[in-house]
């Protein structure tokens, strides 16, 4: 390649992903991969019942077990907790205690904490702490906690959150006057993001820098860091957090996990090196988990299928704890705020409700409430065409936001930059037509076919988060960049990849900014010593606000080269031009690694250029903006079984400017595997004690390779124009589509109207059962 | 999830075991492919004081075959009767290769084994079922020499057995060859445990089905034999209309409990799918 060819861009290629090498060469160093002799290792007695009063902990006994070091509970670190805080009304604030020292609210909160020399040791000592706990009367729904017990004295009728987010002054008569009104329930279950890599940490006390140090399996290094201060009373810069490869997060780890807290307390109460390795039961049962929704739902139609008005009541069941720093207003607030999607939904009212219940606590997991608002705007559509006897994608075609309505303000009061909507769905019927999707018969199974429209709001900068009003406020990110004497460069960021392949991205785009390659570009991550304060890696954010702003960096770097270039060759910088790893002035180059050996290491040679020029420091704090897509699945159903299995799978997706589509794939493809989980397979249970029913692989059903197809992908491409990338946020979607394509395909096969997530083979035949019986 | 403490001693013979399982009491358990027992111990469920590694007993991993006799050492991997291509399995025993295909995942049938599954006899498990239905032997070793106990009074319950104090299992041996036999089994993903299973065996005699048998697996706290079922399919001739009259006759006789994956409705009209489907696959498999 020469510099005259037209313009080649790193972004936009399938560049192999840099972490693979070690990765699949099993030489990833994750938490648990950081060796230290003599660690002690951390197990936490828990509680065995829901809900009860602590009225005695006895650790006398787990003292005398061999290898048994120490047994703390909260009277030995302190009663610290942390409290996530919303600044509204209809907001209670509520504390979440390290170790529960006066009440237990689910099953699995740590009481006390073990110290032992290896792993098997910490388990026998935690058998042996003798709690007793006088029980309560657990509260395990919704409707037991809006009508029983509060389980937080603060709560009002079992809420820690109760807000009327839009209140539409002519809805209901809108609605009653409508020529068709529904009157619906919606509902979702409870799921674990289920991360590969179970929660992990490590800490310990470098008596050169007087830090207490962390490796944690975390997606927010730094949030770990403030709610470390926080809760144990540390000046930040008395802190680092590193987080090593992390093994998949999902929102699971963007919140700070108490065990993450009280080994970074047990480190420096004994002074000693601690780690704790969550294995898959507690991950089960007392990690974080999310999606328990359920949606009372008014919506008006015209006799065309136009919708006229929704009135929405959202309900979240958030467990016993609101969880740092998000606050257990993640869901409601997510789903009143962006229930419209793409449709154009004419008057609305949303009321938002989070219930304390005693599960464990909820955590934003991928696609937050977003699986949820959409299974009930695609199940209306449904309703509604069924209703009016109107093509179910004619009818989505009607009130789909078009083309030229952008930009589209909302009776949400959000405003929706350009997407593909239309022509996302007109191109997703097209591919169901050309892989004949609509003619497969065979004797014994059903077939089904299942449409979703949907956006993906992203890369939620200060502005949008702001409106939450949470006590901290998330969206920012800031990068700085180096380039050493060989020309090479090392950028940091905020951000904090664990699967989604940022060193791959990050560099790309760095790479086309200063006219470099790829390989010459090192991204650093994950550790607040590196960084600048950053918010991590979730709400599909880094590529747009950590990419944005090492971006931004990138470009500063670029002008400084320039003026190098400028000085070398005697020319004005505005003249230089970089590419191929040189820096041109019209036909005449020199390479971009000489400029830098000549910064570094001559610069008495070029007096005129300023000192420390190679490095430059970039933000970016975007409004946020919207990726689109159309999901489709085509379902068979087995007439003796139940079993629904997804047979094919349709995703035409848009998310402007594809910087990989490698990793764009790989993103879609992971979140439409948990998307058929979440339709298919996956609850975790609780029987009325509040027990969990599913705390092992073979009760919480993930799927595995056998239950997902290929997949067909297509890319649609509207930039976004706030960003120079002109890409958009996209780790979510395939999460948020595939439950209902996959619902509404199941509901086509059996001529069905179920509104609830997941849909199971028994299910499924005791339907058929009625079938036969009619 | 990490074991209690307990011994561990590796013998290499059957006799070796048994003297130490005498010696060590009934808290000490043997260690096969440790499939099962393995997890127990993480979670705590199974303390033993100690384990007894049989895996080097080479003399209790073959599979032997003498006219109509099949016999199975009990430490045989559910992947090596997976993979036998040869003839011992063929004239009668197909069944046996083609049922393992559904035991868990690769993984789990390379280590775990026959004698092991028999021996831990969850109702579920496709060695068991099959040992019931076609009245396999269970050839036992204690401290007073070997015994035998016929598959119908093997299973005594919900992970419970006839078998001994200090007594471990040495092979199972199969003196009835099928003409026909499948069995046929769902669970939600592939390779978990069955939410309800179904094995089937008939002879034709005179253009007749004879000496049915079906056993229904997960439904129940051991495999379950429904003799009445046996009965109507005698006499009448192998079509699917035969196959559907036995399978809608069987939910009556069968209250599975209620489990996360399935209510006991569920699995009682699961049950009625998976025999008309093992009679089909029984009637094919000879077909083709």
């Amino acid at each position: 390649m020469t510099a005259n060819t037209a313009p080649f861009t790193w972004v936009g290629q399938p560049r192999e992903r840099h972490e693979d090498a070690r990765m699949v060469r099993g030489r990833g160093q994750f938490t648990d991969d950081v060796a230290r002799v003599g660690a002690l290792h951390l197990a936490f007695v828990r509680s065995p019942i829901a809900a009860g009063r602590i009225l005695s902990i006895d650790t006398s006994d787990a003292l005398r077990i061999d290898g048994v070091r120490a047994v703390l509970t909260a009277v030995d670190l302190g009663e610290t907790e942390l409290t996530a805080v919303l600044e509204r009304d209809g907001f209670v604030p509520t504390s979440m205690p390290m170790l529960a020292f006066d009440h237990v609210r689910y099953v699995g909160e740590p009481i006390a904490v073990i110290a032992a020399t290896d792993a098997y040791a910490a388990e026998d000592g935690a058998e042996h702490v003798f709690v007793d706990i006088e029980p309560l009367e657990p509260i395990t729904t919704i409707d037991d906690a809006a009508h029983h017990r509060n389980i937080h004295e603060a709560a009002t009728q079992g809420t820690l959150v109760d807000l009327q987010m839009f209140e539409h002054p002519e809805v209901e008569s809108l609605l009653n006057g409508a020529h068709l009104t529904l009157d619906e329930v919606f509902t979702a279950a409870r799921l674990n993001a289920a991360p590969m890599e179970c929660r992990a940490t490590l800490a310990e006390i470098d008596e050169r820098s007087g830090q207490l140090v962390l490796h944690t399996s975390t997606q927010v290094p730094h949030q770990v860091r403030s709610g470390i201060a926080q809760a144990l009373g540390m000046a930040e810069n008395a802190i680092r957090v590193i987080a090593p490869d992390v093994g998949g997060g999902f929102g699971l780890k963007c919140v700070v996990g108490r065990e993450e807290v009280l080994t970074a307390a047990v480190a420096r109460h004994l002074g000693q090196t601690v780690r704790w390795s969550e294995d898959r039961r507690d991950s089960l049962m007392a990690s974080f988990s999310g999606h328990e929704q359920r949606y009372g739902v008014r919506a008006g139609f015209t006799e065309h299928g136009v919708l006229v008005g929704i009135a929405v009541d959202v309900e979240c069941d958030i467990g016993a704890y609101s969880a740092y720093p998000f606050t257990c207003g993640v869901e409601p607030l997510m789903a009143c705020t962006e229930l419209p999607g793409v449709y154009k939904v004419g008057a609305y009212s949303a009321r938002g409700r989070g219930y304390a219940t005693n599960k464990a606590p909820t955590a934003p997991y991928r696609g937050v409430s977003r699986p949820q608002i959409v299974l009930v705007m695609e199940r209306l559509m449904e309703k509604a065409a069924t209703a009016l006897n109107i093509d179910p994608i004619e009818i989505r075609r009607r009130n789909l936001i078009a083309p030229t309505d952008f930009p589209y303000t909302g009776p949400n009061l959000i405003t929706y930059e350009p997407g593909s909507y239309l022509e996302s769905l007109d191109r997703c019927d097209a591919e169901i037509d050309r892989l004949g999707w609509r003619t497969r018969t065979a004797p014994g199974f059903r077939y089904g076919l299942g449409i979703c429209c949907f956006s993906e709001r992203s890369a939620y900068g200060t502005t949008t988060m702001g409106a939450r009003k949470m006590g901290m406020t998330p969206g920012y990110d800031v990068s700085h960049i180096t380039m050493d004497p060989t020309g090479s460069v090392t950028v940091t960021t905020g951000t904090c990849g664990h699967g989604q392949g940022h060193e791959t991205t990050f560099a790309q785009i760095v790479a086309d900014e200063l006219g470099i390659d790829p390989a010459d570009v090192r991204l650093r991550q994950g550790d607040t010593d590196i960084s600048s304060y950053g918010w991590g890696t979730f709400a599909s954010r880094s590529l747009v606000i950590g990419g944005g702003a090492a971006l931004d960096a990138a470009g500063k770097l670029a002008e400084s080269l320039k003026i190098v270039a400028a000085a070398v060759l005697e020319a004005n910088p505005e003249d230089v031009r970089l590419a191929d790893g040189q820096a041109w002035v019209d036909q005449v180059s020199v390479p971009i690694s000489e400029l830098a050996r000549k910064v570094h290491f001559s610069a008495h040679e070029i007096p005129d250029v300023p000192f420390r020029l190679l490095e430059a420091r970039g933000q970016a704090d975007p409004d946020g903006c919207f990726s689109n897509a159309t999901h489709a699945a085509l379902v068979r159903v087995d007439e003796g079984t139940g079993e629904a299995h997804v047979l094919d799978y349709i995703v035409v997706e848009d998310c402007g400017v594809v910087v990989n589509p490698l990793i764009v794939d790989g993103q879609v493809r992971g979140g439409v595997a948990q998307g058929i989980g979440a339709a298919l397979y996956e609850r975790l249970s609780y029987d009325e004690d509040g027990q969990p029913q599913s705390a092992t692989f073979m009760d919480y059903l993930v799927p595995t390779a056998c239950e997902i197809p290929d997949l067909h992908i297509f890319h649609l491409e509207t930039p976004n124009e706030a960003s120079k990338i002109g890409a958009k946020g996209m780790g979510e979607g395939g999460a948020i589509g595939a439950p209902t394509a996959v619902l509404n395909a199941v509901n086509d096969a059996l001529g069905s109207d179920f509104d609830m997530l997941p849909v199971l083979p028994s299910h499924i035949l005791a339907m058929l059962a009625t079938e036969e019986r009619t | 999830m990490k074991p209690a403490a307990f011994e561990y001693h590796r013998v290499f013979d059957a006799v070796e075991a048994v003297q130490l399982l005498e010696e060590l009491g009934d808290e000490a358990k043997i260690l096969a492919g440790g499939q099962s027992l393995t997890p127990m111990m993480n979670f705590r469920l199974a303390r033993p004081t100690a384990l007894i590694d049989i895996n080097h007993c080479d003399s209790l991993d073959f599979i032997h075959r003498d006219d109509d006799v099949l016999t199975i050492g009990a430490l045989t991997r559910h992947r090596t009767v997976e993979m036998s291509t040869g003839t011992k399995f063929r004239d009668g025993y197909e069944v046996l290769p083609l049922a393992a295909p559904h035991i868990g995942h690769y993984p789990i049938r390379t280590r775990g084994t026959f004698g092991g599954s028999i021996a831990h006899s969850d109702p579920s498990a496709e060695w068991c079922v099959l040992a019931r239905l076609l009245d396999a032997t269970i050839v036992l070793l204690g401290p007073d020499g070997k015994r035998e106990v016929p598959a119908a009074e093997w299973f005594t319950g919900f992970l419970t057995t006839a078998i001994a104090d200090a007594e471990i299992v040495l092979e199972v041996r199969f003196a009835q060859p099928r003409q026909h036999a499948a069995l046929a089994e769902f669970a939600q993903r592939q390779g978990d445990f069955a939410i309800a299973s179904a094995a089937v065996a008939y002879d034709i005699v005179d253009g007749v089905c004879a000496n049915t048998a079906v056993v229904l697996g997960a439904v129940a706290s051991e495999p379950f034999r429904i003799a009445e079922l046996d009965q109507i399919a005698d006499g009448l001739e192998p079509t699917p209309d035969t196959w559907r009259k036995v399978a809608a006759a069987a939910p009556e006789y069968i209250s599975p409990a209620d489990d996360l994956h399935g209510d006991s409705d569920y699995r009682r009209r699961l049950a009625k799918t998976m025999i008309e489907r093992a009679f089909n696959d029984a009637a094919s498999e000879k077909e083709s």
